[in-house]
């Protein structure tokens, strides 16, 4: 604080105060119109003040959204793809940055390029891959005509056609989203700031790579570990594109997807109580957690998006 | 030093390293380079070749058309639209975004009590789904049940995103800017912590008012990190509005929503126009490429001076 200005003081709560009620005017209504009937809620105006639905609507929310299976595949999911992350950044970022071999920097740049790539711009071929994962086999066989080759080598004809389906499985909604530049970039600086002296060390005591790897470089990891693991918990559990387009059955299907099939349609009842409801529960889990680990939320999100 | 005249330095290596041998690093890369390989690299080559070939639904019957497809598209009436759409609707947001970002971050770096409490707050739509903001918004405005959407009638505005498409297109600006905020938010008070106070006291006894400071000297520092966040918001708009789009308006009415994003998904699953979808495909992953480089730049000076 340079100097004291009463007014501008109170001009920046006004600021923040209005700020925060933009944050907390929809959320608020989500809460009121979950706690009233169907009938209520179609009233015009909307009652202001909450109703004494609330319990009821989220039980009813909870059953139509098939939510005690979805939650689960959200949990599942949003895990699956945190651990992932980490697991696979750590592992290149550590063969990047503490190995010497010819095709470093190769490696390098194509987990970069793969920032260029955001996963929405190619459904249609990712599609294709998740839907039968064998397919780039089976393409590279093609292309080399193995089958022909074979034929001329052996004498026999064989067709080979591999199949590899992952819609609907857990693979399917997981692996696609592990690929992660930014996590191997993040854990590439932080290992750049260790002190060469552990490692010189670590040799000198007769210690392997991965010795070393387990027992220096990951326990030292473990703050940025955490606050990375929190923005991939909210990355997993908020994910859309994929989920919609994999999970035909469903109960395959995200607690965002199924929350999807509760908003009311122009030809249906407009049962908005129950959907907002619904919203409550899906981001409620997200929400406790940058509510609980706010000091590590905050360092994630900085770091990983350097 | 001697390690160092011995060899030469090399980008991102540790001096203490585990020497020369390929086998183990090739493991660890491993599982990186696979998913990268099916589920980025080959993927995208396949967009880039389906671009440039012509297939009937059933993918029976395959032509090689050359860049018949860009040509085709960038002739549409339809994606012309939805350029210009995607242009406004990423625009606005940013502009909304950034702006309230700024007043947010200027105030909280005045006030001292507080300021976790707001903070705390602000930062919650960032835990929030693109899909539940934009259900949550589209209730507001829902013409039939919306409270806001009931304040815009008393008023006498005929409010209805249904059939407008210009209270579609806001509507669903406002909700990818309500869920956005928090982020270009977090990033401006981080970077106002680092604004030297020395310089900002020495402003003061010249006789800057706070906001002079604010607009002379922490702006200009902020700089960097405004640029980095003017490109987030971009590819966020560009790419993950898409959530939003969907669960709100489906890219209606009469293509008033219909972002570049979404228009490949329908062109490519809804109307298995895969050709079209791919070249548009294409053409996102250059505009990705861009963004990426611009964000490179921003990446790379903070190596320079945070390492």
């Amino acid at each position: 604080m340079v100097e004291r200005s009463p007014v501008l003081n109170m001009i920046c709560h006004a600021i923040l105060i209005a700020g925060a009620l933009i944050v907390c005017v929809p959320l608020y209504f989500a809460f009121v119109a979950g706690s009233l009937t169907v009938a209520e809620v179609q009233k015009v105006p909307l009652p202001w003040l909450p109703g004494g639905r609330f319990f009821d609507n989220l039980q009813l929310a909870w059953n139509k959204g098939n939510f005690s299976r979805t939650f689960a595949n959200s949990i599942i999911v949003a895990l699956g793809i945190t651990a992932g992350k980490i697991a696979v950044s750590l592992l290149s970022a550590f063969a990047i940055t503490y190995f010497r071999f010819r095709y470093r920097m190769l490696a390098f740049w194509l987990i970069f390029m793969s920032l260029m790539l955001p996963i929405e711009v190619r459904i249609v071929p990712t599609f294709e891959a998740v839907a039968n994962a064998a397919l780039p086999l089976q393409w590279i066989l093609d292309t080399l005509h193995v089958t022909d080759l074979w034929l001329w080598i052996s004498g026999h004809e064989v067709l080979i056609a591999l199949e590899w389906n992952m819609v609907n499985t857990y693979p399917g909604l997981i692996l696609p989203l592990i690929a992660s530049a930014t996590a191997t970039f993040l854990f590439r600086q932080f290992f750049l700031t260790i002190p060469e002296e552990l490692c010189e060390a670590a040799r000198l005591d007769g210690a392997s790579p991965l010795h070393f790897f387990w027992s220096i470089l990951l326990p030292l990891s473990v703050p940025n570990m955490v606050a990375l693991a929190i923005i991939l918990f909210l990355f997993g559990w908020n994910q859309y594109l994929w989920p919609l387009l994999f999970t035909t059955d469903k109960d395959m299907a995200t607690a965002v997807i199924a929350l999807k099939g509760l908003i009311p349609r122009s030809d249906s009842e407009p049962a908005w109580n129950v959907a907002m409801s619904g919203a409550l529960l899906t981001m409620l889990p997200p929400v406790l957690v940058v509510l609980l680990l706010q000091r590590w939320f905050i360092k994630g999100l900085v770091d990983s998006s350097k | 030093m001697s390690a160092k005249t011995r060899r030469r330095e090399e980008a991102g290596l540790k001096r203490a390293n585990f020497g020369d041998g390929p086998g183990l690093p090739t493991l660890l890369l491993l599982p990186q380079l696979l998913i990268l390989l099916f589920f980025f690299f080959i993927p995208s080559l396949r967009a880039l070749m389906q671009s440039v070939l012509l297939s009937d639904p059933f993918g029976t019957n395959v032509q090689f058309v050359w860049f018949d497809n860009f040509k085709t598209l960038l002739a549409s009436s339809d994606y012309r639209q939805s350029i210009a759409v995607t242009f406004w609707f990423t625009a606005a947001q940013n502009v909304l975004t950034l702006g309230s970002a700024l007043v947010l971050a200027f105030a909280t770096d005045r006030i001292v009590r507080g300021r976790s409490a707001y903070r705390t707050i602000i930062l919650l739509p960032y835990a929030i789904a693109p899909a539940i903001a934009g259900i949550l918004w589209a209730f507001l405005f829902n013409p039939a049940v919306g409270p806001l959407a009931q304040v815009l009638h008393s008023f006498g505005i005929a409010w209805d995103p249904n059939l407008n498409p210009t209270d579609a297109l806001l509507l669903v600006t406002l909700a990818a800017s309500w869920k956005h905020i928090c982020y270009d938010y977090i990033f401006l008070v981080v970077g106002l912590l680092a604004v030297p106070v020395s310089l900002m006291e020495a402003a003061a006894v010249d006789g800057a008012g706070p906001i002079r400071r604010f607009v002379s000297i922490a702006l200009p520092m902020l700089g960097p990190t405004i640029f980095f966040l003017t490109v987030m918001n971009f590819i966020y708009g560009f790419f993950e509005t898409f959530a939003i789009i969907d669960a709100v308006t489906k890219g209606g009415p009469a293509g008033a929503t219909n972002i570049l994003v979404y228009k490949v998904f329908v062109d490519g699953f809804v109307n298995l126009d895969l050709g079209s979808s791919a070249a548009q495909s294409v053409l996102l992953m250059s505009f990705a490429l861009i963004c990426t480089l611009l964000q490179f730049r921003y990446f790379d000076r903070k190596v320079n001076y945070g390492v």
